[in-house]
């Protein structure tokens, strides 16, 4: 299930700002990668022109190339929302469809592109709501809305969402930063359990949580405010927090900069 | 040191040294309405200027100069200014609401008279001026049929419209469009009525009709249509654009078409708005006048077939029998009337069920 994801001379701009420049990496299958760095360094749009949800906003491009085990998103004849449905993701604030139930919000992504048997649905809801750390919460509750669940739970429904769709690869762009420690606690727990399964690209401005979580950290940058981010460092989260070989790395992770 | 020491002791204490303050009895508003109210009784029908009305301006004038007095003696200027704007807002709301319990009151009154059943089961057709009968069978269906095929034509233009305005339009052809739909919200209906009756009725309708020119209950929905499109376009706007961003991208993220996003997430998460807006839009057009008056030409026999000859409508019929000379048109003008606002309010109450309908209990 899980993919290699590799970019190579990633650069992505909104409008006539570069927002960033040559990004090389590769992400290896089941894995889990931290993207670190100070704000405006570009690392959500990095994380976002991988599934190319970047390209939404008016004006954004994205250069360079970005492959799935060797195949190329952004060739001319693929399809958009097939990537979107291989390459997962999860956002910063919760975002349940309003208008949808538990079970309505999980099986959104499957319903809407086409599967209308009641059964597959109904496994596969319960799949992912389990996988997701939620059955037991709200097995009792799929009728009711998604809105109402609290904060930590809508995240964890919409990361039920997001694999309930079976994708080979899981975006989460800061998935913590509007909750609480304990809902914080069960999301990274998720995430070792899911790495099993899909290969994970998280975005977060906190350091312990990629120390925590990360088989492999990247570290982003930006010379001065109106410059494109670069990426500094990629290695082992073992390394980069005990030995990074870039001082600009360590200044950033012992707190001296940014 | 020394300095700020001092200049601590200079400057007044930042907080009180209690709490507590002292407040007007509970009994202490109603007293001064009641002293106010007696107070201005006695000053106008003393000196004789005046009557009930101005009893109950001067009433309120007093009120509000002696909560503030009495206010400021013992609960200070803050608390007092509080009471006084409190209360101003408050005569400012019943202001508002009077002349709306009017209107209701005196439709209700007034138009109870003939809120009979035959009423609503004859029409005018061979009703003299001397004859108590007749009733507004032919305007109700006018109406009815007018406003429901207007509200065909529109409702999925408008929609479709504003969701090209918010999702797809870029440039100068989108920003046309809305100059456009705003210039429209500004067309008087009577010149809405005169391009139907130019157009279609003129034009377009004698190909149907044996090359004679001919009125319909379908030119006045027409005419309705030009009145709701922006009305329903620009209310939906603003709806679709009030779903946040977010949503979309959620959905995008699972790999839904933008198309199927828009159907069955944007659209519903905006529905109760815009169910709010084709609403008024549909009371507008029931009200209207003119354009049918023009282009259906009214009458007085029940016609059922919105495609062909005269129609009348339940505006237009108020307005016939409000100029009407029979002794028996008034009553049958405020029953109309009072017919017609009970039907915008049912439509308005049933749409709004339905769209509550759809979403979620709690």
């Amino acid at each position: 299930m899980a993919k290699r994801v590799s970019a190579s001379n990633v650069t992505a701009y909104y409008g006539g700002f570069k927002a960033i420049e040559n990004i090389n990496l590769t992400v290896e299958p089941k894995t889990v990668t931290a993207l670190i760095g100070p704000s405006g360094c570009g690392k959500s749009t990095f994380l976002r022109s991988i599934n190319r949800m970047h390209e939404v906003l008016p004006g954004a491009r994205v250069e360079g190339s970005l492959t799935i085990d060797d195949q190329d998103i952004y060739d001319r004849d693929v399809d958009v929302t097939a990537v979107r449905r291989t390459i997962g993701m999860v956002f910063q604030r919760p975002n349940p469809f309003p208008t949808m139930s538990i079970f309505e919000n999980v099986v959104a992504g499957l319903k809407l592109n086409g599967v209308r048997k009641k059964s597959i649905l109904e496994d596969a809801a319960e799949k992912a709501l389990r996988s997701a750390n939620l059955w037991d919460e709200v097995k009792d509750r799929l009728g009711k809305p998604g809105a109402g669940l609290s904060g930590g739970q809508q995240q964890r429904l919409c990361i039920a969402r997001t694999i309930a769709v079976e994708p080979q690869v899981v975006l989460m762009d800061e998935p913590c930063s509007a909750l609480d420690p304990i809902s914080t606690l069960a999301i990274e727990d998720l995430m070792f359990q899911l790495k099993d399964k899909f290969t994970i690209i998280i975005v977060t401005h906190n350091m312990q949580q990629a120390a925590r979580v990360s088989d492999r950290t990247a570290f982003f940058s930006i010379e001065k405010t109106g410059d494109p981010g670069r990426l500094i460092e990629y290695d082992n989260t073992q390394k980069i927090f005990s030995n990074p070989s870039m001082k600009k790395t360590e200044d950033y992770i012992t707190g001296r900069f940014g | 040191m020394t300095t700020t020491v001092t200049s601590h002791r200079t400057r007044p204490p930042a907080q009180p040294d209690s709490l507590r303050a002292k407040r007007l009895p509970w009994y202490a508003a109603p007293a001064i309405a009641v002293a106010a109210l007696a107070l201005s009784a006695v000053i106008v029908y003393g000196t004789g200027v005046g009557g009930l009305v101005l009893v109950v301006v001067l009433g309120a004038i007093l009120y509000l100069v002696g909560l503030f007095a009495a206010a400021n003696a013992v609960e200070g200027r803050r608390s007092a200014r509080n009471r006084t704007w409190s209360a101003l807002i408050h005569s400012a709301f019943v202001l508002a609401v009077l002349p709306l319990v009017s209107v209701v009151w005196t439709l209700v009154s007034k138009g109870a008279e003939r809120f009979d059943a035959n009423f609503f089961q004859t029409s005018m057709n061979n009703i003299g001026a001397r004859d108590a009968n007749g009733g507004a069978y032919h305007a109700i269906v006018g109406t009815l049929e007018q406003v429901g095929i207007a509200t065909v034509i529109t409702v999925p233009l408008g929609v479709l419209c504003a969701i090209y305005i918010v999702e797809y339009g870029r440039g100068k052809f989108a920003f046309a469009i809305r100059f456009f739909v705003d210039v429209m919200t500004g067309i008087p209906s009577i010149v809405s009525g005169l391009f139907v009756l130019a157009f279609w009725v003129l034009v377009v309708s004698p190909w149907f009709n044996d090359g004679r020119p001919s009125f319909s209950g379908f030119a006045a929905a027409l005419a309705l249509s030009v009145l709701m499109l922006p009305t329903i376009v620009r209310s939906t706007e603003e709806m679709l654009r009030l779903v946040p961003a977010p949503l979309r991208e959620g959905a995008y993220a699972l790999g839904v078409p933008k198309w199927k996003t828009i159907l069955r997430v944007v659209v519903p998460t905006a529905l109760p708005g815009i169910v709010t807006g084709v609403m008024l839009a549909i009371a507008r057009a029931a009200g209207e006048t003119a354009p049918v008056l023009l282009v259906a030409g009214g009458g007085a026999a029940i016609n059922t077939n919105p495609f062909e000859n005269n129609q009348s409508s339940l505006s237009l019929f108020v307005y016939q029998q409000a100029g009407d000379a029979s002794k028996y048109a008034p009553a049958r003008a405020w029953t109309a009337a009072l017919t017609l606002v009970a039907l915008v309010l049912i439509l308005t109450i049933a749409a709004k069920l339905l769209a509550r309908r759809n979403r979620l209990s709690r």
